[in-house]
């Protein structure tokens, strides 16, 4: 009977650590989802405040600044409805543009600010990040001329 | 044999796994914008105001084209798409068909050196500077054309090179045709 | 009129694979031998076109024939030679192409190395890979045609993306597909197999050294592309987590899999149904890969143009082709009998935690990799999946298979004691953890329970693949290492070498952003950077900023750097090409970014430690692989003769390790 007693112990220990393992996957998968807000839905509170987020748009002509000399530099984002105001401190990717979409990485910060870890740019000349078209294209943004 | 069966079934799992998956994959193309007709077909054509490419001084809009049946078409002059229907586009110029440009992602001197030595299907064209017209037309990318009836409604949103089938086969019956969503 | 004889080729190339596909399958149900007898004509005809299709569309390149509209898109006039050939497989369609090509390659290398084989069984397997190319090729002709015309034709094309301009843009694509298309083969020996009902252990002495093949060079071809991305896209990364990086790693994690379970179908024959089922999914982890990259479901850096249409077809194919497979092992698995069991402590056990853990590994990957997709699907918001995520689920079941690697090497088969084993490796044990923790503290002056973890295993696998290499190089009278054994103990040292790199790297790497104008200096862990220099430079098909950057160490001179920051005009596009000064313990790494006013550009500079160890590790167990594959016993094809079934115990000659 020992033998089996040692199988069923290995067998238990086993379990035991696969259950372990599948909870801390899932832990890990819930952490590090990351959900898409348009600068509307920032604007109108949808956002979460801790959490980081993906927010998408197009980066406004004209709204790039850099604080001179530094790496810091603000750009608005808008999904041709309402713009938010996106903080970025590092080197940003070459495809980076005005005018062209973005999808930026980060948190909200207490003034409504976007402070953003990671800046992805348009991959090709016919790319537009899928979830940046769908919430611009349902813009009304054309007033009677 | 109960004890075959029951084993048995457990093969069958791959199988299943893959046919859930495979559904995913064929929704998950279905809900490409390329995929689906947009939500703009049976919609009012955005309005919007643009420099003429010829004459920036001049504007194009969409006020321009009320009270006929046009095709508006997304282009620029370095897309092989676009060069690859054009012929074509000159061909219903040709034949009286009015056709709008909206010239997106372009150089204007390279846009109009490229007209002048292809040949311009276009009443006029309007530049897209920003592309924020483009992106109210939902446009996905060039080139892209549109049909839209004297109402100003849009009927047919084409994406990819418009050719002789895709004039007989979809726009020609949308004409005649009520609107319909496909 | 030339491109016109390209499609032509291609057209006679789906007639050939069709009649691959269909005849030879029919007269091994039916006995025709005349039928079965077609297969490798047929394989050898289809080669022969797809191969002339390949080579027009590069002369249609190296031409610069611009009438046809795929060299349009995809080359320019002032393009350099190399690239204009290598566009070939820099869109789409050409990829496609390429892909034929490497299929049909395996194809005939296996119409030719199976002659020595019964008829019956390579006819089928000849059948199966003949529908697989069928698919392809009717998906290229059909859907995809890169000989396609432009008319009127532009003066010049569009150019190469300025991404793919680079050397390892040669050899990656081409590697990588020789791999990913390469598991068609273990996929049609499986196939095959199914279709007899019945499967022994020559099947799986037969399959394995083809599967070790596709599997090096699917191992070469993820390293080159992490190699390129590393320096071509710049900042220093070498995995990203990105979907299609995952397409690719998903069937090597399955692969390996495969190579460990044939081990011990071969040697046991047992396993069977198991590894039949590794084979197909791996396969169809590969076209998943190709349906995940060109239909446009997922977004990436990698994808080439969306076309949803497209998306369809493959969809259709990966139904066909993988479902087809899966259903039939549904029917037929089970009719695969083992030929015995074995003992908790042996290398059997050992070889099925390895799998286990690795498609534990898969399926997470797998998870975080669809599960955006799903949602969308669903119409839920949309989400991405963060890196974290992968990292952790990679390591999770990593680790634990690391640690039983080094034994598991040295099990003996059926059973063992387990004490024995304990003892037998208990040096490299204590050493590994010993220098574990020692050794950063000597070189980085500090620790952290993960690289400490990390090294331990990397170290651990390392010194236990050398234990018997080292036995018998101590004693000259022990028995001689046969290939296949040193193919393993080489691969195994490469992982271990993996495990360390990836460790120190991903532990020890710095990263800086700066804002500096020129004659500004600053430290670097350990060494010192000074901008000396900012200029404008012109290359063939493009205009650059180059910053010159001056390295040095304790105030000695180490080397000079220059970024650049280029604009190719005609894509109009901006690209960094980072400056790295590369030694075999470092990499050192500066990039120019945009000019940020005040005369102060943006900076981006990194220090990785042994970072070229991790592509020098998989080159390693590259070479494992291919000492494995080509051990005496594959190389002597009387020795394969499939239907004789070995009694249970007989002891296969030396080297059947």
């Amino acid at each position: 009977m020992r033998a089996r007693h040692q199988r069923m112990i290995f067998i238990g220990a086993v379990g035991l650590a696969m259950v372990a393992a599948a909870g801390l996957a899932y832990k890990a998968f819930k952490t590090n989802l990351l959900y898409y807000y348009s600068p509307s839905q920032v604007l109108a509170g949808e956002a979460p405040v801790e959490r980081r987020f993906r927010l998408g748009g197009l980066v406004v002509e004209g709204s790039f600044e850099r604080v001179t000399g530094t790496l810091t530099a603000r750009f608005l984002v808008t999904d041709l409805k309402s713009e938010v105001e996106v903080e970025y401190n590092k080197t940003f990717p070459n495809l980076f543009q005005e005018g062209k979409g973005v999808v930026a990485h980060g948190t909200l910060a207490a003034d409504g600010r976007f402070v953003a870890d990671t800046i992805l740019a348009k991959h090709d000349e016919n790319y537009t990040a899928p979830e940046v078209l769908e919430s611009l294209a349902g813009s009304e943004a054309w007033a009677e001329e | 044999m109960s004890m075959e069966r029951t084993k048995a079934w457990r093969y069958a799992i791959p199988a299943a796994v893959l046919a859930v998956l495979a559904a995913f994959f064929f929704r998950g193309l279905q809900l490409d914008p390329a995929y689906n007709e947009s939500p703009l077909v049976c919609q009012a054509a955005p309005e919007f105001s643009l420099p003429d490419l010829a004459d920036p001084s001049r504007r194009v809009s969409r006020a321009d084209f009320a009270g006929r049946t046009v095709l508006l078409n997304v282009w620029n002059s370095w897309c092989a798409p676009c060069r690859e229907e054009h012929p074509f586009l000159l061909e219903l110029a040709r034949i009286g068909v009015p056709i709008y440009g909206i010239n997106w992602d372009d150089d204007r001197d390279k846009a109009l050196a490229w007209l002048n030595e292809v040949g311009d299907p276009f009443v006029a064209s309007a530049v897209d500077e920003v592309g924020d017209v483009a992106i109210a037309y939902g446009v996905y990318g060039y080139p892209e054309t549109f049909l839209i009836n004297p109402e100003g409604t849009i009927l047919v949103k084409h994406f990819g090179p418009l050719t002789p089938e895709i004039w007989a086969g979809k726009m020609a019956p949308a004409m005649e045709a009520e609107c319909a969503v496909d | 009129m030339i491109p016109e004889l390209g499609q032509f080729a291609l057209v006679l190339a789906v007639c050939l694979s069709l009649c691959q596909a269909a005849l030879p399958l029919a007269g091994s149900f039916t006995g025709r031998t005349d039928l079965m007898l077609l297969a490798r004509p047929a394989a050898a005809g289809q080669f022969v076109f797809v191969g002339l299709a390949f080579a027009i569309l590069a002369y249609a390149f190296l031409t610069d024939d611009f009438s046809v509209l795929f060299v349009a898109q995809n080359s320019n006039s002032v393009l350099p030679t190399v690239y204009k050939f290598t566009a070939v497989w820099g869109g789409h369609e050409g990829s496609l192409l390429l892909w034929s090509l490497m299929l049909a390659s395996w194809t005939l290398a296996v119409a030719f190395a199976s002659r020595s084989q019964p008829l019956e069984f390579t006819s089928r397997v000849l059948g199966v890979l003949g529908i697989v190319s069928a698919g392809i090729l009717l998906f290229t002709l059909l859907t995809s045609n890169p000989f396609t015309r432009l008319l009127p034709y532009p003066v010049d094309g569009v150019d190469l993306n300025p991404l793919l301009q680079d050397p390892g843009m040669v050899i990656h694509p081409p590697m990588l597909y020789l791999g990913y298309v390469g598991m068609a083969v273990p996929f049609a020996f499986a196939v095959a197999a199914l279709l007899a009902g019945r499967l022994d252990r020559n099947w799986a002495r037969w399959t394995r050294p083809w599967t070790i093949g596709a599997w090096l060079f699917l191992t070469c071809g993820i390293a080159l592309g992490s190699w390129w991305a590393y320096y071509e896209v710049g900042w220093g990364g070498w995995w990203f987590w990105d979907p299609v990086e995952n397409a690719s790693f998903l069937p090597w994690l399955m692969a390996t899999a495969l190579v460990h379970s044939l081990a011990v179908t071969e040697r046991r024959g047992i396993f069977k149904s198991w590894t039949v089922l590794l084979a197909i999914s791996a396969f169809t982890l590969s076209l998943l890969g190709t349906f995940l990259v060109r239909s446009g479901v997922i977004q990436s850096i990698h994808s080439f143009a969306n076309d949803p249409a497209r998306g369809l077809f493959i969809l259709g194919l990966l139904l066909l082709i993988s479902g087809g497979a899966f259903v039939l092992y549904a029917f037929r698995a089970a009719s695969l009998e083992s030929e015995g069991g074995f003992h908790p402590v042996s290398r059997e056990s050992f070889l099925l935690a390895n799998n286990v853990l690795l498609v534990v590994a898969t399926v997470l990957i797998l998870l975080g990799t669809l599960y955006p997709l799903f949602i969308d699907a669903l119409n839920l918001p949309e989400v991405s999946i963060g890196e974290p995520y992968f990292n952790f689920v990679f390591l999770l079941p990593m680790l634990p298979l690391g640690a039983l690697l080094g034994y598991g090497m040295h099990a003996a088969w059926q059973k063992m004691s387990g004490m024995v084993l304990l003892r037998q490796l208990l040096w490299p044990l204590v050493l590994s953890v010993a220098l574990a923790l020692v050794l950063p503290f000597i070189f980085f002056g500090t620790n952290s329970f993960m690289t400490v973890v990390g090294l331990a295993a990397g170290i651990w696998v390392a010194l236990s693949s050398l234990v018997m290499p080292l036995g018998r190089a101590l004693n000259s009278d022990a028995v001689r290492l046969t290939r296949a054994q040193w193919g393993m103990c080489i691969a195994h040292l490469g992982v271990g070498l993996f495990i360390i790199a990836a460790t120190v790297t991903s532990g020890y790497s710095v990263e800086q952003d700066v804002a500096a104008r020129v004659g500004q200096r600053w430290q670097l862990a350990g060494y010192e950077l000074e901008f000396r220099d900012l200029r404008q430079i012109e290359g063939q098909n493009f205009t650059a900023d180059e910053a010159e950057f001056e390295v040095r160490k304790d105030g000695r001179y180490v080397a000079a750097l220059r970024p650049q920051r280029r604009d190719y005009p005609v894509r109009e596009v901006v690209m960094t090409e980072s400056a790295i000064d590369a030694t075999a313990f470092r990499d050192v790494l500066i990039a120019l970014s945009d000019s940020v006013g005040d005369g102060a550009w943006a900076v981006h500079a990194r220090y990785k430690p042994l970072v070229r160890f991790i592509w020098i590790a998989c080159v390693i167990m590259a070479l494992g692989g291919l000492l494995a594959a080509t051990d005496s016993r594959y190389m002597r094809p009387k020795e394969l003769r499939a239907g004789v079934k070995p009694a249970v115990g007989v002891p296969l000659e030396e080297g059947g390790r």
